[in-house]
């Protein structure tokens, strides 16, 4: 049989990686931002002052701008599956669309009915209907998190589900294995957690603005306190949570940790050294000028002091087994398929788990085809295919890096400002301010890079262990891709220029001219009919 | 008849409610976008038209989200393989699509008389292209569609995105979905808008019910000389779900009528259809929108449901390999599957209905320009 075009799986994987960032540089804000618009509200409704329905107002359009740009790019993820990666929603579309639908149902239709009622229902709602409906969006929001987290999870850590040679995919079997997978419970908590930090650190860095400049001093000084105090407890709970993660990788995906670390090496514990600075190789299969903090990595990683962490170089060594095996599992299969006797389908079961060994094999046989290598071949091609089951170290080892530092400056920067808030110090600390103001865009930073080495680290595989991404994708030609990533590229620059321009024309005008007794709102009304009439 | 089989036509026709819903609902938004700026003739006018939709255009977008997350789940294969084949076509569906959300967010929010223009024009991209868009990829399922599976799955493109764009009968149903997108639009604004936006969307909205009439009854003759799908032997109904074994079909000019002809009881279907585009024509014109939106929704269900019958058990007939045509028998999820996400959606969707309608109820009541421009919560 054919590969599809390798160009073809390249400019697909870049497509998906370049539209689900872009979506995730969004979505943390509208996790986060939800659930601080229902605190403020919250506070409103209980207190009855009108600084708080300002507050909420006023952050309540931010959102509004932001949510726009998650929603369109959102379209584009939920879609792409289908335009892009046909083979993978066929083997794995059973179990994953699942979730993907429950989301729709779940999450999405209360979420996006009740944005509608958030946004104009202020003066048709009591005030316990509206902020019934805040809550409701921010239930719908982290909902949506959940979701399309137990679905990400599934990929890396298959559970609820096997394979069938009949219809010759992943079937799913088990609702409450998917559902309550550790795995994905972990993955929801710590990337809401981080959507908290992100919302959190631009209320902050917003109000920072102000109290520099001297403006909105009330309202700055409130949100800031509720901002950081947020913030404190989400960085807490992301570094927690981002250490259970790592737990679940050694468990579950141990290349993906071996990888995060840049152990060519199984680690010798308990002196084995944490790689603080290192450039991974991959071609060479070592580091150069490693820098190690000897005695950490083993309890950082396995919570013990005794385990090995195995290297990327053992696992390739075990991985040969796995691959003869898988080479004899598809030959097999591909027999069943034509034959549907009981001896090819015995054969298969015997050799079922290492499947997916057997398609990485595919790519270096003759024809593509692991069932026509002949015998004198063989330890070439299981040879070759030993190094595909890595992915690529530096990548998954700078990104993860880049993230935990920014993750521990967070927790450092929240403590430190929360303090200020408490003693009323901050306006004398102009420097704190101005480093909130800089650190607006670092969470979503780390949240993209968290992403990168959740997702490079997978690699090869786009269902762990299953399916090879190599032959995951829609068999396209390179035009069609061009097409379509020149088309999202420009779309997209467009778009996310409009939306840091109105974000920045906001934020720099602050919450007054949004108060309908304000004086200039109504000329500025009568102007905008002037300007546009006059164009006709 | 096992659960399995059950399950597999429920699923069938659950897909034809999503796929009515999503015309419905995201239709009606996209003819209001349509329109903009043909019935908003200033700024305040357009402003008033985009607020009347204001509160629940992201809601309705749903359907179609969930349209595309339950071919996901409850048919893996056929959502691999459409939307694959239909690769271009798709693609500019989601470019368009894109640009509406921030369209409504960004548009306002510049008093620039050039901004708010070609956020417009956005408007007028992201309403027209995907309802034709919507349609055109309807019309070339029912004529067959090139491509082919290998044992493992993978589905195998045999045509060029050409052939499925220009295509008069595609282009004819990429029309008549346009059609009824502005029909159901202007119901809307004729329930929630004064004058002068009424009589404007009134003179829209009327002749969109009897072009839509008129086209379908073009299609319908149509159909006849197109080469349909047919099995030529019974198929084991509870089979697995695998296109590559199982079934035989042949391609035959006529063969989309076998269904009309085995059940004459069908042609209430395409009857309803027509009916209802044109009863709600006229009852726009006697000025009862309310009762025109709702047989507006009665045109969908009567074209949807048409299409259905006709191609029945065929979900996407392929024109290269007919043998390995996707249908209701081949192409659902597991069995397990399909009823997890019954129970769910038995029990949300009633929910989901019963908020959109409190939603629908609360922003009840006419929009005045005037309204519009004195809420800073306004689009
Ligand atoms: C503000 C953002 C942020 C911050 C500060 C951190 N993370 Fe994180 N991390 C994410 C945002 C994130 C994320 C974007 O949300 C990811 C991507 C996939 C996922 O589930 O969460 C992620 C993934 C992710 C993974 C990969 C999970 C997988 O296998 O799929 C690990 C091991 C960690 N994180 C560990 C940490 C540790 C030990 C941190 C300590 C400081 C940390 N993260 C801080
Ligand atoms: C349910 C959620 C997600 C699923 C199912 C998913 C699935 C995929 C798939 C199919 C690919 C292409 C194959 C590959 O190259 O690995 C991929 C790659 C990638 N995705 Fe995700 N993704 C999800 C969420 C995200 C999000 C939210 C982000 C970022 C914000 C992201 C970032 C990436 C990146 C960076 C790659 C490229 C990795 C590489 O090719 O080496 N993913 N993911
Ligand atoms: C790659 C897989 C993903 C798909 C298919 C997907 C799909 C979508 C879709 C269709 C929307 C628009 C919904 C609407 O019309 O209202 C959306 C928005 C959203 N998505 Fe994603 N998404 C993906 C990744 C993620 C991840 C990983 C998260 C969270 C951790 C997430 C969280 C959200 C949230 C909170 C929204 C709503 C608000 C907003 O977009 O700002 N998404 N997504």
């Amino acid at each position: 049989m054919d590969l599809i075009n390798p160009h073809v799986v390249d400019l697909s994987r870049f497509q998906f990686a370049m539209t689900a960032l872009y979506h995730f540089m969004f979505v943390p804000l509208t996790l986060g931002l939800t659930f601080l618009l229902a605190a403020i509200e919250t506070v409103y409704v209980v207190t009855g002052r009108e600084i708080y329905r300002k507050m909420a107002k006023f952050w309540g359009h931010l959102f509004a701008i932001n949510f726009a740009l998650g929603v369109a790019t959102g379209l584009t993820m939920e879609f792409e599956f289908g335009t892009n990666w046909s083979m993978y929603s066929h083997f794995f579309g059973d179990l994953f669309g699942t979730p993907l639908a429950l989301e729709g149902l779940m999450a999405f239709f209360m979420e996006s009915t009740f944005v509608g009622l958030l946004v104009f229902g202020w003066d048709r709602l009591s005030r316990a209907s509206h902020l019934a409906v805040t809550y409701l969006v921010a239930a719908g929001s982290n909902l949506s998190a959940l979701w399309i987290l137990i679905a990400n999870a599934g990929m890396n850590v298959p559970e609820g589900t096997h394979f069938d040679p009949d219809t010759m995919r992943m079937q799913f079997d088990s609702f409450v294995h998917l559902v309550f997978s550790e795995d994905a419970q972990a993955k929801f908590v710590h990337t809401s957690v981080a959507g908290y930090v992100a919302a959190s650190m631009l209320i902050m860095g917003i109000s920072a603005f102000y109290l520099l400049r001297r403006q909105h001093r009330e309202m700055a000084l409130r949100s800031f306190r509720i901002a950081t105090l947020f913030g404190l407890i989400s960085s807490v709970a992301v570094i927690t949570l981002g250490d259970v993660l790592g737990r679940m990788d050694y468990q579950k995906q141990p290349t993906k940790i071996a990888a995060i670390e840049g152990l060519w090496h199984t680690s010798k514990p308990p002196f084995a050294p944490w790689a603080a600075f290192a450039l991974p190789d991959d071609a060479k299969q070592e580091n150069h000028l490693e820098i190690g903090i000897p005695f950490v990595l083993t309890p950082l990683i396995t919570h013990s002091f005794n385990q090995p962490i195995t290297g990327m170089r053992e696992l390739e060594e075990q991985a040969d087994p796995h691959i003869r095996s898988g080479i004899i599992a598809l030959t097999a299969l591909k027999h069943y398929g034509e034959t549907h006797s009981k001896q090819d389908l015995a054969d298969f079961r015997a050799h079922e788990d290492d499947m997916g060994y057997g398609f990485l094999a595919m790519r270096h046989s003759p024809g593509q085809d692991v069932s026509t290598i002949p015998a004198s071949e063989l330890d070439r091609i299981v040879k070759q295919t030993q190094p595909d089951i890595l992915p690529n170290v530096f990548v998954t080892f700078w990104s993860f890096r880049i993230m935990v530092v920014l993750g521990g400056y967070f927790f450092i920067f929240f403590a430190f400002t929360t303090l200020l808030s408490l003693r009323n110090k901050l306006e004398s600390n102009r420097w704190i301010l101005k480093l909130a103001v800089w650190s607006i865009p670092l969470p979503v930073m780390a949240t993209e890079f968290g992403w990168i080495t959740a997702e490079a680290g997978r690699q090869p595989w786009t269902v762990f262990n299953r399916l090879p991404t190599f032959l995951s994708s829609s068999s396209h030609t390179v035009s069609y891709m061009t097409f379509s990533l020149a088309g999202f590229i420009l779309l997209y620059s467009v778009l996310i220029v409009a939306e840091f321009y109105l974000m920045f024309r906001f934020a720099r005008r602050g919450p007054e001219t949004h108060e309908p007794q304000e004086q200039n709102s109504q000329d500025s009304v009568v102007s905008n009919l002037n300007i546009v009439q006059g164009g006709h | 008849m096992t659960v399995y089989i059950v399950l597999k036509l429920i699923w069938t026709g659950l897909l034809g409610v999503l796929l009515t819903g999503l015309g419905l609902m995201v239709g009606m938004d996209m003819g209001v976008g349509t329109l903009l700026r043909f019935i908003g003739r200033d700024d305040a006018e357009r402003r008033t038209m985009l607020n009347i939709i204001g509160p629940h255009w992201d809601g309705n977008q749903v359907w179609f989200v969930l349209g595309g997350g339950a071919i996901f789940a409850a048919f893996p294969s056929l959502y691999g393989t459409s939307f694959s084949v239909f690769y271009v076509v798709m693609i500019l569906l989601l470019f368009s699509m894109i640009l509406r959300p921030a369209a409504f967010e960004f548009r306002s929010k510049v008093s620039n008389k050039y901004w708010r223009s070609s956020w417009d024009v956005a408007f007028l991209i992201s309403g027209f292209v995907p309802m034709f868009a919507y349609g055109v990829t309807i019309g070339n399922i029912l004529e067959g569609v090139g491509y082919h599976f290998l044992w493992t799955g993978q589905y195998i493109q045999d045509e060029n995105f050409l052939s499925y764009l220009i295509n008069p009968f595609a282009i004819l149903c990429g029309l008549m979905s346009v059609a009824l997108s502005v029909q159901q639009a202007g119901s809307m604004l004729m329930l929630r808008a004064e004058e002068p936006l009424y009589s404007r969307a009134k003179n829209y909205a009327s002749p969109g019910g009897i072009i839509a009439a008129i086209l379908f009854v073009i299609g319908g003759v149509w159909i006849q000389f197109i080469k349909g799908f047919a099995l030529t032997a019974p198929v084991d109904y509870n089979m697995p779900a695998n296109p590559l074994h199982g079934q035989s079909v042949v391609m035959r000019e006529g063969a989309w009528m076998d269904n009309f002809h085995a059940h004459p009881v069908l042609w209430i279907l395409p009857a309803i259809g027509v009916f209802c585009m044109i009863a709600s024509s006229v009852l726009l014109r006697l000025d009862r929108a309310g009762l025109a939106w709702w047989l507006g929704a009665g045109s969908w269900f009567g074209t949807i449901a048409t299409v259905g019958a006709a191609m029945f058990p065929f979900l996407m007939p392929s024109s290269t390999r007919p043998d390995q045509s996707l249908s209701t028998w081949n192409a659902t999820g597991s069995e397990y599957g399909l009823i997890c996400m019954l129970v769910a959606t038995s029990i949300f969707m009633p929910i989901i209905i019963c908020y959109t309608a409190w939603c629908y109820h609360v922003m009840r009541g006419k929009v005045s320009v005037r309204d519009v421009l004195n809420s800073h919560d306004s689009y």
